[in-house]
């Protein structure tokens, strides 16, 4: 567990590997330290906020003392994202994978995905096989785009998301679907949370 | 999605019409904290302390909505009897009514008449001012907050036409107080206090040490970030083309994006990100951010950070 300061009121704690993130950020909201505004799981890292320098310094210490559980998020509801397979970097994802397209969309189309945190953008979430294979690892595109569509289905890393909203982004265009990912009229606002599992079926 | 402005409105004591929304006119409250996770970052006023002093000007809860205003240029007219008080950045507040026309400036509470128009004149320095109602205004709410936040695109700026309900008067009274004392925004060079890191360490220590002299603010800033021109940071070579993960960036993180110009993050910037944090502002001087005027320079003083656990 590496502390990485960011300003005054805030700081990054960072451990090895998804897995120790989410049994790292279940165990920080149980403690619920006094203070704390914000957390914040990513990939390697799990964001902590709080409201002033003290309140940080007080949290750090109560986390750097943690027992983490060993298993991270329950696992939650079930939602399917029927996708069309026709993004931009199919050809790419596929040559970098060493097999054709079909077999990018079979993969996609095979695995159940689960949740693993949210952000970027309201409604975005970063999912990794439910399994624990990586089926899809690619990098992202080497270049951004300044603008990605709403409902764009991408691959970046070991994980899958769609664009909830047009965008800038470096992911791997392969599909997009019609499903709504963020809707504030509707609750809950975001389809997709930690813990819920995905599964992905060819859109008619 | 949803606007910031309600329809057809019945029961509110009075209303705010806009006339011109001048550069920029956003509703702000103190923001939406607590929802990152989620992807939704904290929005609210760029300069929390302002909005709270205008609300506490005309006998608000500090929490009030109230709006947010960027370079003057706004205009607005009152449907009933209102009070008003702006702060941030010094501007004239030019209220024209049936009695003629009232020359007023910040951090003191205006009446205007019904049916009278209130021009904001562009500041004298500075570049945000807050403008608070009696009554607060009252718009539809999103995760608990008015707040609009532009990166995520809940709520929309203000349009010529929109109208923004006012809240019913509170018991308060308006403070017997002629002028609240208020800082006036530096026209020289900025100097924001930083602490290094999360990820100084990606970067040589030509580029660290850059930041403590003068960049100047780009005209492409808005709520999301302040960008930066200058001489692009350099990182250390065997970080040259390494990947960085995504992970959580907070209001005041200078992020240093693929060309190599760093962006401080105002309280609409994404919640994650997969470039290196070289410094992050401190809390008490991200206000004086939001006043960061295009073409102005400004520089960052590394501070030390907070104690935190050695690695285990």
């Amino acid at each position: 567990m590496r502390w990485l300061p960011c300003g005054d009121a805030a700081a990054l704690v960072e451990v090895d590997d998804l897995d120790t993130v989410l049994r790292l950020h279940a165990a920080v909201e149980a403690a619920a330290p006094d203070g704390v505004v914000d957390l914040v799981p990513a990939a390697r890292t799990l964001l902590v906020r709080c409201t002033d320098q003290r309140a940080l310094e007080r949290a750090a210490a109560v986390v750097a003392d943690l027992e983490l559980p060993d298993h991270a998020v329950p696992t939650g509801e079930e939602v399917t994202i029927p996708v069309h397979y026709d993004g931009e970097d199919l050809d790419d994802v596929a040559a970098h994978l060493g097999c054709d397209t079909e077999e990018v969309v079979r993969r996609h189309l095979a695995t159940t995905w689960r949740v693993a945190f949210t952000g970027f953008a309201p409604g975005f979430g970063y999912l990794v096989d439910d399994a624990g294979g990586r089926p899809l690892e690619v990098p992202r595109r080497d270049e951004s785009r300044t603008r990605v569509p709403a409902g764009a289905v991408a691959l970046a890393g070991e994980f899958t998301g769609v664009y909830p909203r047009e965008s800038p982004g470096g992911w791997q265009l392969i599909g997009r679907t019609d499903e709504a990912m963020w809707d504030v009229d509707r609750d809950p606002a975001a389809l997709l949370a930690p813990g819920t599992r995905v599964l992905f079926e060819e859109a008619r | 999605m949803r606007g910031p402005v309600s329809g057809p409105v019945s029961g509110h004591a009075a209303r705010l019409v806009v006339e011109q929304p001048g550069a920029l006119t956003v509703v702000e409250d103190l923001g939406r904290p607590g929802h990152a996770a989620l992807g939704v970052p904290e929005s609210g006023a760029l300069d929390p302390g302002a909005l709270r002093l205008a609300n506490r000007l005309v006998g608000n809860d500090e929490d009030a909505a109230g709006l947010e205003t960027t370079l003057g240029g706004l205009v607005l007219r009152a449907e009933g009897p209102l009070v008003l008080a702006a702060t941030g950045a010094p501007v004239t507040l030019v209220v024209e009514g049936p009695d003629g026309c009232r020359k007023h400036g910040t951090g003191a509470a205006v009446h205007v008449p019904d049916g009278a128009t209130v021009r904001v004149e562009p500041p004298r320095a500075g570049l945000r001012s807050w403008v608070a109602v009696r009554g607060g205004l009252v718009p539809a709410l999103v995760l608990g907050s008015a707040s609009t936040d532009l990166l995520s695109g809940l709520g929309a700026p203000l349009a010529e036409g929109d109208v923004v309900p006012v809240g019913s008067t509170p018991a308060r009274p308006v403070p017997a107080l002629d002028q609240a004392p208020l800082p006036t925004p530096t026209d020289g060079v900025l100097v924001l206090r930083a602490v290094p890191g999360p990820r100084d360490d990606w970067f040589t220590r030509e580029a660290r040490e850059s930041l403590t002299r003068d960049w100047t603010v780009d005209s492409r800033s808005n709520r999301v970030g302040v960008r930066l021109e200058g001489e692009p940071l350099r990182r250390r070579r065997r970080h040259e083309d390494q990947e960085l993960p995504s992970e959580g960036t907070i209001a005041g993180s200078v992020q240093v994006a693929a060309n190599g110009l760093p962006v401080l993050f105002l309280r609409d910037h994404p919640v994650t990100g997969g470039y290196p944090v070289v410094a992050t502002v401190v809390t008490e001087d991200l206000p004086q951010a939001a006043q960061a005027v295009p073409g102005q320079q400004l520089r960052f003083r590394y501070v030390r950070g907070p104690q935190l656990p050695c690695e285990t």
